[in-house]
């Protein structure tokens, strides 16, 4: 238990980190607050080395922290949508044993951008915010893909630790 | 990766793909208008061949210059909206969240196909 809670601060802190690393990066997806998602990185590990539900506690800690240190209330309400439509698209597809990390993080980082534009489009109430839907598509496609690729190799270096 | 990773990769650029087409068929051959919404509500409508400035009540103000539509004031707190490019595509938008507002490039004739009906 000691073990676990230890792990879970790391891990928070690494979340938090690339969340940082985020900021400094000046893509713009054309809707506001869309990031690229770097820290499904560490939710795509966690969910690989433990289960979906300390994924999910580590991706709701994580927003939170990060939208109090360099966001506001909009970039939280933002990437919860995203985080969480992304982390429940990922349990489901990794229980069905279908696919392996890449497509799962791709999937993940695909359902992230969708989550993020169903809350523009809320919030502005209008359609056209879908306008940039293909391109976020892609985008997610591609983050989700290298970030797949890296949790890959990650996961058969750390295959010997034990995080519970 | 497996298979399916692929599988599943091709059908997400496939539907991207689609999307963009009807998005390249939609484009009207009418005059490009520039239409602004507050709170979801139309606030105006403005001819993007005219040089103007659009104040919107005291929270934003939208210029429009050469064809394109940009932000130049917002009171919103993150900016985007100010560094987002001018827009002057249909269909390209420009959204100041906080704040509500929507600046979008729309054309004066609904869609591509009834242009070229006529
Ligand atoms: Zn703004």
């Amino acid at each position: 238990m000691k073990n676990r809670a230890a792990y879970f601060g790391v891990f928070t802190a690494l979340a938090l980190i690339f969340s940082y690393i985020e900021t400094l990066i000046p893509i713009q997806f054309g809707v506001p607050g869309i990031k690229l998602g770097l820290a499904n990185l560490i939710i795509v590990i966690v969910l690989y080395r433990t289960d979906w539900r300390e994924a999910l506690l580590l991706s709701v800690v994580r927003i939170i922290l990060a939208g109090f240190i360099f966001g506001n209330l909009f970039s939280i309400v933002y990437s919860l949508a995203g985080g969480i439509l992304s982390l429940a698209v990922m349990a489901l597809l990794k229980k069905s044993d279908r696919f392996s990390v890449t497509g799962i993080s791709m999937a993940g980082g695909v359902c992230h951008n969708i989550g993020q534009l169903i809350v523009a489009m809320i919030v502005v109430e209008t359609y056209q915010v879908g306008y940039y839907l293909p391109v976020l598509l892609v985008a997610g496609l591609i983050t989700g893909a290298v970030i797949g690729a890296v949790a890959g190799e990650v996961l058969k270096r750390i295959r010997n630790l034990s995080f519970q | 990766m497996k298979r399916n990773d692929l599988i599943l990769a091709g059908a997400i650029l496939a539907v991207a793909a689609v999307i963009l087409a009807f998005q390249f068929f939609r484009q009207g051959n009418g005059e490009q208008l520039v239409e602004i919404s507050v709170d979801g509500e139309v606030f105006g409508t403005y001819d993007l061949t005219d040089d103007q400035t659009i104040k919107i009540g005291n929270t934003n103000r939208v210029v429009i210059e050469d064809g394109a539509a940009r932000m130049e004031w917002a009171d919103c707190p993150d900016q985007i909206c100010v560094n987002h490019r001018a827009v002057s595509k249909n269909g390209e938008s420009i959204i100041c969240l906080p704040n509500q507002v929507v600046v979008t490039v729309v054309s004066s004739e609904e869609s591509g196909l009834d242009a070229v009906a006529q």
